[in-house]
């Protein structure tokens, strides 16, 4: 899974300059996608064993007569190898979308291809199910949506035993559910979330983690927060089936977490939550106990190289925490108790740490859970203090202005709760900083410099002087003319004179 | 970002939270014109501020190309044959007998050695087909039950629930799991070949019914031959325990 079983999908003859170039470009456009709310990633199984990869280096585009051959030997050949290499044969010919666009013009090929997949030859199922992958996969909308007339078999297949090919359909499920609406309106009927839910107890990684990402392709859905989530009807509904339980269970720490699969689901959680439809229920099932605990793992695992898998949970974890953090539910389950544990906050340092080193574009999100667990909670504002945390903190400030807000916010946190925080914080190395910020011409960076300042000057007389001191106020003038400034520059400076 | 020694050592520490120092707050703090308030954040799905961790996460999306069920190479074992009576398929690798095994063996009815896709679909079948105290019922209450899992409806009769399935899960017209009885007796295989779905009511041949819908390729197949002739064509081709009447379809079919 991150250490991709097969590697990446590497074009021959490309430079690492070339690999960046794309990479961006890939970036640029998810970025573009999801700015208009259309944000499509499928995933694909592929298993090129070594023979094949030997035998005919790159599959060739087939023709409409090729295919019709494949399709009657795979149905009428005499001897099952044959059979079976001839879908092969037209599983790897579907790799290339002109091949693709053939086959689904071929009057009779799907209504074949469904026959072979639910015929009695369980090889000819498999590479069925694969040929159905492929074409699941496409980008081109009518190929992926001509798969539609086997859906109801692809879901009767996961109530079955048979790992390979349920992890097949799942996949296979997971990329039609994200290709459009009318996918989904016909999976929601079909039974496709109690199908799930008997599919997630699986003892099978693969499958499990096939399954998550099938779920997270449905959660992603636009509709999902009125039509998946909520329990409109029992056949549709995630949030009264078994699932989040199962999920829960599956983000457990411990020797038994597998990287994976607790990706998936750390982002079918964090989809679940942010749609805002009963958070309540998760609370009670203990999602903030398990987040918690998951966070001080991740801490402790970033650290050390051999755990690289469990990089990719810190985004949605953060995500999931900092969201639930704001239901009431959590104060009468004991989260707010829990979370008071100064090892949740040691471990969010850690993790800022890390993402500092390895995606400094993440560092809001970590930022986020800091603000809310600093919000309402003097007990983390003081260990935040007394384990020495601020100096940290403020290395922080010129990562950009989105972070400086973000951190300048959390020590308002702290600040605002009276003289015994403040006392704290000065003398030491917040003045200074502050000074540098005020340097900056950001009014949001700005503007929230100066409410830390006035909240440090009103607990802690004494800072004022030493602003003063160190020019302060010629820091303070450079603003004056600014509008959203202004008053509050004024302010300022008539206190720190009057102190 | 220098953190300090002593947090490495809190988090291997035990749970503990801090005595939190008095608080006490001067009604100017916040107080116009300034604006600063503690408090919680909470950001709904479509916001912004999740671009970035949206885009990575996708990124990972794209670049995955996970190998089938989670081994690099499967490991080629010495050729076996399936242990169940009546079954010759040979395998050289354990995912391959496993994936047999549970398509053709696992859910099989013991009364018609019917396989089945699942133990749910299994059940039903049995019950409907194989329990006379079934029909007897049946013609009091509803006991045909609805396929879809999750769904409770029960119906009449079998075209009922099959309209159920149509109309309220969508489900195609001819799921090839939802065959209705037919009665016992010698059908004519030639005959049962050349009629759709419905007629045939057979799972095990499902595939057949396709013939109609492809057209033959132009030239004649079957030039090269790059089979081993472990298996003689006459015997199964993997459809488990089959019986004596489909063998003989076969036979005639490959003539």
């Amino acid at each position: 899974m991150l250490s991709p079983r097969q590697g990446l999908l590497r074009p021959v003859g490309c430079g690492v300059e070339e690999l960046r170039r794309r990479r961006r470009e890939r970036e640029a456009a998810l970025r573009r996608a999801r700015r208009e709310q259309q944000l499509v990633s499928k995933r694909l199984l592929r298993d090129d064993t070594p023979e094949e990869a030997e035998g005919g280096s790159v599959a060739s585009i087939l023709g409409e007569a090729e295919i019709q051959q494949f399709l009657w030997l795979a149905q009428r050949g005499t001897e099952e190898k044959e059979r079976e290499g001839a879908l092969v044969s037209l599983r790897r010919g579907l790799q290339h979308p002109e091949t693709q666009q053939t086959f689904i013009r071929l009057e009779g090929s799907m209504r074949t291809l469904v026959g072979l997949l639910t015929s009695n030859h369980a090889l000819l199922q498999l590479e069925a199910a694969r040929c159905l992958h492929e074409l699941s996969h496409s980008e081109q909308s009518e190929v992926a949506e001509a798969c539609l007339p086997a859906t109801s078999y692809l879901l009767t297949y996961l109530a079955g035993h048979s790992s390979d090919l349920i992890e097949l359909c799942l996949y296979t499920l997971g990329n039609l559910i994200v290709e459009s609406e009318a996918g989904r309106r016909q999976l929601l009927p079909q039974g496709i979330v109690p199908a799930l839910a008997s599919c997630i107890q699986s003892p099978h990684l693969p499958v499990l983690e096939a399954l998550g990402y099938a779920l997270s392709q449905l959660l992603q859905a636009k509709e999902a927060p009125k039509k998946i989530i909520p329990s409109v009807s029992a056949c549709s509904s995630v949030l009264a089936s078994s699932i989040p339980q199962h999920m829960l269970r599956l983000l457990q720490p411990g020797p038994k977490l597998n990287p994976g699969v607790a990706v998936e689901f750390a982002w079918c959680l964090h989809y679940i939550i942010c749609s805002q439809v009963n958070n309540a229920l998760l609370i009670t099932h203990g999602a903030v106990s398990t987040l918690g605990l998951l966070l001080l793992y991740l801490a402790g695992s970033v650290q050390s190289p051999e755990d690289a898998g469990l990089e990719l949970l810190v985004c949605p974890v953060l995500r999931c925490l900092s969201n639930l953090l704001t239901e009431e539910a959590v104060e009468a389950e004991g989260g707010q108790v829990q979370l008071r544990d100064e090892r949740v906050v040691v471990s969010v340092f850690i993790l800022l740490q890390f993402l500092l080193q390895k995606h400094p574009s993440l560092l809001p999100e970590g930022l986020w859970l800091l603000n809310n667990l600093t919000a309402n909670s003097p007990s983390i504002c003081t260990s935040l203090l007394s384990l020495d945390l601020i100096k940290p903190l403020l290395q922080l400030l010129p990562v950009s202005n989105v972070v400086s807000v973000l951190v300048l916010t959390v020590l308002c946190n702290v600040a605002e709760k009276g003289p015994a925080y403040c006392w704290h914080l000065w003398p030491g190395p917040l003045l200074s900083s502050l000074l540098d910020t005020l340097a900056l011409s950001d009014t949001d960076v700005v503007g929230q410099s100066l409410e830390l300042l006035q909240l440090l000057f009103l607990y802690r007389p004494e800072a004022a002087q030493a602003f003063l001191q160190q020019s302060g106020l010629q820091a303070l003038k450079r603003h004056e003319e600014e509008a959203q400034l202004q008053d509050r520059v004024l302010a300022l400076q008539q206190t720190a004179l009057h102190r | 970002m220098q953190l300090p020694p002593a947090v490495h050592a809190r988090l291997a520490a035990g749970p503990g939270a801090a005595e939190p120092l008095p608080v006490e707050r001067d009604p100017a703090a916040g107080a116009a014109p300034f604006r600063f308030a503690a408090r919680l954040v909470r950001f709904p799905r479509e916001h912004e501020f999740f671009e970035e961790g949206d885009v990575q996460r996708h990124l990972y999306l794209q670049d995955v190309l996970t190998g089938v069920a989670g081994v690099p190479e499967r490991p080629r074992v010495p050729e076996f044959t399936c242990q169940m009576a009546g079954c010759c398929q040979v395998f050289d690798t354990l995912e391959d007998y496993e994936h047999h095994y549970h398509t053709l063996h696992r859910n099989v009815c013991s009364f018609c050695k019917r396989a089945f896709p699942s133990g749910h679909l299994l059940d039903i079948h049995i019950l409907e087909w194989h329990d006379s105290l079934f029909q007897v019922l049946s013609e009091r209450q509803d006991m045909y039950q609805c396929l879809v899992e999750g769904c409770t409806e029960k119906f009449k009769t079998s075209k009922d629930r099959k309209d159920h399935l149509v109309r309220h899960h969508l489900y195609p017209g001819d799921f090839r799991f939802d065959k209705p009885k037919k009665a016992k007796g010698p059908a004519s295989p030639v005959a049962a070949m050349q009629v759709p779905t419905e007629a045939v009511g057979d799972d095990g041949d499902t595939m057949e019914v396709c013939s109609d819908h492809m057209t033959p390729p132009p030239e004649p197949v079957g030039e090269k031959r790059t089979s081993r002739h472990r298996i003689p064509s006459t015997i199964c081709f993997g459809q488990g325990a089959s019986r004596g009447f489909k063998s003989t379809k076969n036979k005639n079919k490959h003539q």
